[in-house]
């Protein structure tokens, strides 16, 4: 009789589907996982620990490379922390332009899940594809504060500036001749706000196209239906959100039952799965595309109505515009004052959550009236999913892990913080 | 809703309440380690709660509480320096244990949270573990052991997560310096990498500082 054995082994850290650096450790009977131990910490910078020490502002970039594909929705929740602290609101106008940029992270994040989820399960085009819609969402980070991904954008008490009201052009170059130039900036003449709605024009076309070569795909469905199953208590349980919670039935969208911002005053729908494999929570994260789409359209009408101020005039928190500065001496102290030591928030702790892409992102501040977080929790929607890694994968065969970690959306700038 | 719930908890568990407060319109709630296991289950199972998920679960080190780097209601003579030194007497302001642990529970039915927090101390930071009435208690226990040492008593499989494969040292415990004590680089000579004592000073850029706000007086009565 042929000896048989366990077979313990090691997935990672660097490996093209672990979507960043992940080590597993596999145990095998065949080809069939009877135990995956996920080892992280492999990205671990300690943000919580370096935010202690420094001035409340400066961590805002930090929180930029948590989630490192859904930038802006994590600083809208270590700003709203702040804010809840300090008490005060950012103005309507910059709530709209905070929700329409967290709709447009979630696309953006959506787009890099679906394209690299595919890629891990053998579709190579969808990546390409997806990529191509990403670029003109990168350039609307890029046209409102200037970086493609850390944007550094929200503040607490509003948002850096009002969006730009011409968008940058490409210039002639030895490789781009004047033809292709026009070309490319042909729906660049106008303001942000047309640029963003020309892309909404095109954007559910081309949702569509992503669904013509995956939903009725053969392979597609061979490769998700049936695969990670999590029932709504488990989901529950294992401290699940955002789509792997609704990809299990659980109708639960922070920014329906908890709305914050200005969510409930927009109309959109909630996704919801039925059996809670991974081919349900890719109709949920597909669906809910075309509703952020939604979303950002009805901003986009609401901004254009709408102008005004995008940050509160509070000088305590927020410094005094330059001529000010030059000309009022309360305004020159409270510039100084500001960039040297920063604002001094008051005693307390706050829990404010966002529905970020991947599930509730939730910042825990705790303040001793310093001008530095005495504490800040991360709470990343991805810790708690791959903490059921473990559970989803058992029983499943070694190739069906991949899967797994793609319908997971796992980053591990948020998972190792 | 809040602050029926916050009624609700005071007539369910009364004596084994330390605190029950609100702020912000969220609910916080103190108890002793010992009645953990006891609270938890009832705030799980009980038709007044539903707590069905435990959103997280966190360390706090208070050795650092209200602690300033920087004297501000009075002039010294020395002025601002970058090497700020910590001055441990001055930490009068934390009464309580050193360590906190956070509790974040969220109810989908009833839609509504509470923070839970309870209290251990530095001699003997342990209690019980929460992972067999949430199973996100899991990671989130190792992470706070790992970070803060804190020890969860009937965790399965209480490593450590973030840090590094033999890290000494428990890196978010305020005494423990945001520099490290070890730095790692590869010696050639021996052919593997070799761990040694810091060769960098640590260096405040902007010292803690603590102004008392008159705007803020009212709320802080909460």
């Amino acid at each position: 009789m042929a000896e048989i054995r366990n077979y313990t082994m090691n997935f990672g850290p660097q490996h093209p589907a672990a979507h960043g650096v992940l080590r597993l450790v596999l145990e095998l009977d065949g080809e069939t996982i009877t135990r995956a131990d996920p080892h992280i910490g492999l990205l671990h910078r300690a943000t919580e620990k370096l935010a202690e020490s420094k001035p409340f502002n400066q961590s805002i970039g930090y929180m930029d490379r948590l989630d490192y594909v859904s930038m802006m929705c994590n600083e809208h929740a270590y700003v709203r922390a702040i804010e809840k602290l300090l008490g005060i609101e950012a103005p309507e106008r910059a709530q709209y332009i905070r929700v329409m940029f967290d709709e447009i992270t979630r696309i953006l994040n959506h787009l890099m899940w679906l394209g690299a989820h595919g890629l891990d399960i053998g579709a190579m085009t969808v990546f390409l594809y997806c990529f191509r819609e990403r670029e003109p969402l990168m350039d609307c980070y890029e046209a409102v504060s200037g970086t493609r991904m850390h944007a550094t954008y929200y503040r607490p008490g509003g948002v850096y500036r009002d969006l730009p009201e011409r968008m940058p052009q490409y210039e002639v170059s030895p490789w781009k001749d004047q033809k292709t130039v026009d070309e490319l900036n042909a729906n660049r003449q106008g303001s942000m706000l047309d640029f963003i709605e020309d892309f909404t024009d095109r954007f559910p076309a081309r949702v569509d196209e992503y669904e013509t070569l995956l939903t009725d795909n053969r392979i597609w469905k061979q490769r998700t239906v049936g695969i990670g199953v999590v029932s709504p208590e488990r989901a529950l349980q294992l401290g699940m959100s955002g789509p792997m919670l609704r990809g299990s039935g659980i109708p639960w969208d922070l920014r329906r039952k908890q709305p914050y911002a200005v969510y409930d005053q927009l109309d959109f729908d909630i996704p919801v799965g039925k059996t809670g494999d991974s081919y349900d929570r890719y109709l949920v994260r597909v669906e809910e595309m075309r509703q952020s789409n939604r979303i950002v359209r009805q901003c986009i009408r609401w901004l254009r109505d709408n102008p005004g101020p995008v940050m509160t005039t509070n000088h305590k928190v927020i410094a005094p515009s330059r001529v000010e500065m030059k000309e009022d001496m309360e305004a020159l102290i409270h510039h100084f004052k500001l960039f040297t030591e920063g604002y001094s928030v008051p005693e307390g702790e706050a829990y404010a959550a966002v529905e970020a892409p991947k599930g509730e992102f939730g910042i825990y501040l705790i303040s001793d009236g310093a001008n530095k977080p005495y504490r800040v929790k991360i709470r990343a929607p991805g810790f708690a999913h791959l903490s059921a890694l473990n559970e989803m994968a058992q029983g499943h065969m070694l190739a069906d892990v991949v899967a797994l970690i793609g319908t997971q959306d796992i980053v591990f700038g948020e998972v190792d913080r | 809703m809040t602050s029926s719930l916050a009624a609700t908890l005071e007539a369910r568990f009364a004596s084994k309440l330390e605190s029950c407060s609100e702020a912000f319109g969220e609910t916080t709630i103190e108890i002793r380690a010992r009645h953990l296991p006891e609270v938890a289950r009832l705030l799980r199972n009980s038709e007044d709660f539903q707590f069905d998920q435990l959103v997280d679960l966190c360390g706090v080190d208070y050795l650092a509480y209200g602690v300033d780097e920087w004297a501000t209601e009075e002039a010294t003579a020395s002025g601002f320096s970058r090497g700020v030194e910590v001055q441990e007497e001055d930490h009068v302001r934390w009464t309580k244990p050193r360590f906190g642990i956070v509790y974040h529970l969220l109810s989908h039915n009833l839609n509504h949270r509470l923070r839970m927090k309870v209290y251990v101390k530095e001699s003997n930071p342990m209690l019980d573990s929460v992972t067999d009435i949430w199973a996100s208690a899991d990671w989130y226990e190792r992470e706070a052991f790992d970070l803060f040492g804190i020890l969860f008593e009937g965790h399965p499989d209480l490593r450590r997560i973030l840090t590094d494969y033999g890290f000494v040292g428990h890196p978010f415990r305020k005494d423990f310096p945001l520099i490290g004590n070890v730095e790692i680089r590869y010696d050639a000579k021996a052919g593997r990498c070799v761990y040694e004592p810091v060769s960098i000073e640590p260096r405040t850029l902007v010292p803690k500082v603590i102004r008392k706000d008159q705007r803020y007086d009212n709320d802080e009565a909460s």
